[in-house]
């Protein structure tokens, strides 16, 4: 086995899936909401991508930011009319709404666009490779998906670390009541939090859409990566999900060249040895969540 | 002087409990104003009230000659109204200067008081200002709540407790640290056990016992034997 080529495949695999796990981590650490439709939401954002590049023939860049902008108002009207509703000190009721809206988001998918497996098109970008070393070759499209991975994060911790927004976050996830108090209104918090991470999903969207098909229904079996690549990291870091994404995709890359069959199991076993190792996580109370 | 803020049958509930019964209370620009009385008998329900964490009639608050009995905290602390709540509840994940960068998010007014005045006010704040503030001592903690109140720049402050807890010496420095904010032109409310504590540095007082007012009148003539039997109820 080349180690270092399993090294680079699994870590620009885990990137991937740190971008899926980003919006879910961020919503977590803010307002612990557990959101059980952000799966499908990514998937929900991939066909706006896939409508408005291929459909009505933007350029992908374009289609993206314009899908960005799409996201983030979805996420903002979805907490302030929906889940807001339903957040309290009872951790169900948001579980179930989300849960509800993810059979939703599936079904009018599926009515939408039918059952068939999709792919966004990005021309030459999609099979382009770059050399890092002499034995080691990456993909193009997989390096730039870590890239944004990483500039995603970046920039939401200069959001959440150096903007008066950014510590009424914080504050707000510290305690809301008390937030209140500095004239946070916490309602436009939370909603302005899940506009992000809805935003953010459309990156994740994006790299999903050119590496791979999709179709309306893989949104839940992607969502439990990200739940493993959250719960990894330690809930409510962000730069612990990528790390948690990166430890998926790198169990999953080691399984699957001893056996193909192998790739699921190995990162869910992964998963399993770092919670009996670490029951918190790799980083803890790491970042903004420091209850 | 004129009436700053002023209750009118104030009552106050927790669900179906009710904690206070026509409560009456005002307070003037620049005054020092004790709320005294034992465990439960209504004043951090009073502070709340007035604060807005607890929603009550629309008339039954009047800020000047507006009624705000039913605005929500977050307005609240816009009009000049900030509570430094018991417990001091900072923010943890935050270090000393961004629990107080908080205190000044509504961001309508940033004079007297911002970070450079709050520095000088509480010198060891600025040593302290990248520190987490749980790691902080009991007394520091409290300089960043009063410290976080002020940066709203509030014309009443509401102080709930704020020795609790805390070295007697300690206490001295924070009731001189009240009366100069009080020379600066804001009005305090403080929320006191100690009787003796609260009526050194009051200018009037108002003595709560099961969520009514027993008793109320001006530090200098409170009789001690009349407050200990409105503070018990005996």
């Amino acid at each position: 086995m080349d180690w270092l080529d399993v090294a680079a495949q699994g870590i620009l695999l885990g990137g991937v899936y740190g971008l899926f796990a980003l919006g879910l981590s961020l919503v977590f650490g803010i307002m612990r909401l557990v959101n059980l439709a952000h799966g499908d939401l990514i998937v929900l954002a991939a066909y706006l991508v896939l409508f408005t590049s291929g459909m009505a023939g933007l350029p992908l860049g374009a289609a993206t930011l314009l899908a960005v902008a799409a996201m983030f108002v979805l996420g903002y009207l979805l907490q302030r009319f929906v889940l807001d509703r339903v957040l309290g000190d009872d951790i169900m009721p948001p579980l179930l709404v989300t849960f509800g809206l993810s059979v939703i988001v599936q079904n009018a998918l599926l009515l939408t666009f039918g059952a068939d497996s999709r792919r966004l098109q990005a021309g030459a970008f999609e099979t382009a490779s770059v050399s890092l070393a002499p034995t080691l070759t990456v993909g193009l499209a997989p390096l730039t998906t870590l890239l944004a991975a990483v500039i995603a994060i970046a920039l939401l911790q200069l959001l959440f670390y150096r903007t008066s927004i950014g510590r009424a976050f914080r504050a707000t996830a510290d305690n809301p009541e008390i937030a209140q108090l500095m004239g946070i209104n916490q309602r436009r918090i939370y909603a302005v939090a899940v506009g992000i991470s809805l935003a953010v999903s459309v990156v994740a969207a994006v790299s999903l859409g050119i590496r791979a098909n999709f179709d309306p229904s893989i949104g839940p079996a992607r969502l439990l990566y990200a739940f493993e690549a959250v719960i990894i990291g330690g809930l409510g870091s962000l730069w612990g999900t990528l790390a948690g994404g990166i430890v998926v995709g790198i169990a999953q890359t080691i399984g699957a060249r001893i056996n193909p069959e192998w790739q699921i199991l190995a990162g869910h076993l992964a998963f399993l040895a770092v919670l009996m190792i670490r029951p918190r996580g790799l980083f803890p109370g790491a970042g903004h969540d420091a209850r | 002087m004129t009436t700053l803020l002023r209750t009118s049958a104030l009552d106050a509930f927790y669900g179906d409990f009710q904690a206070l019964f026509g409560v009456d209370f005002e307070i003037a620009r620049g005054e020092i104003v004790a709320v005294i009385g034992a465990n439960g008998a209504g004043k951090s329900t009073l502070l709340k009230s007035i604060a807005g964490l607890i929603a009550n009639r629309h008339d039954a608050l009047r800020w000047g000659d507006d009624a705000i009995g039913d605005r929500p905290a977050a307005e609240v602390v816009r009009l000049g109204i900030a509570l430094v709540p018991e417990g001091r509840q900072l923010f943890p994940s935050l270090t000393v200067e961004e629990n107080l960068l908080v205190g000044a998010y509504s961001g309508l007014r940033s004079a007297p008081w911002d970070l450079r005045s709050v520095y000088d006010a509480f010198p060891v704040l600025r040593e302290r200002r990248d520190s987490r503030v749980t790691v902080l001592s009991g007394g520091q903690q409290q300089m960043v709540a009063i410290g976080r109140a002020l940066m709203s720049n509030p014309a009443l402050l509401l102080c709930d407790e704020i020795s609790l807890g805390l070295a007697p010496i300690v206490v001295e420095d924070i009731y001189r640290m009240l009366a100069r904010i009080r020379d600066g032109g804001t009005a305090v409310v403080v929320v006191e056990q100690d009787i003796m504590r609260a009526l050194k540095s009051a200018d009037r007082f108002y003595c709560l016992q099961e969520g009514r007012i027993r008793l109320s009148g001006t530090s200098s003539e409170a009789d001690r034997d009349t407050i200990t039997a409105a503070y018990f109820g005996t």
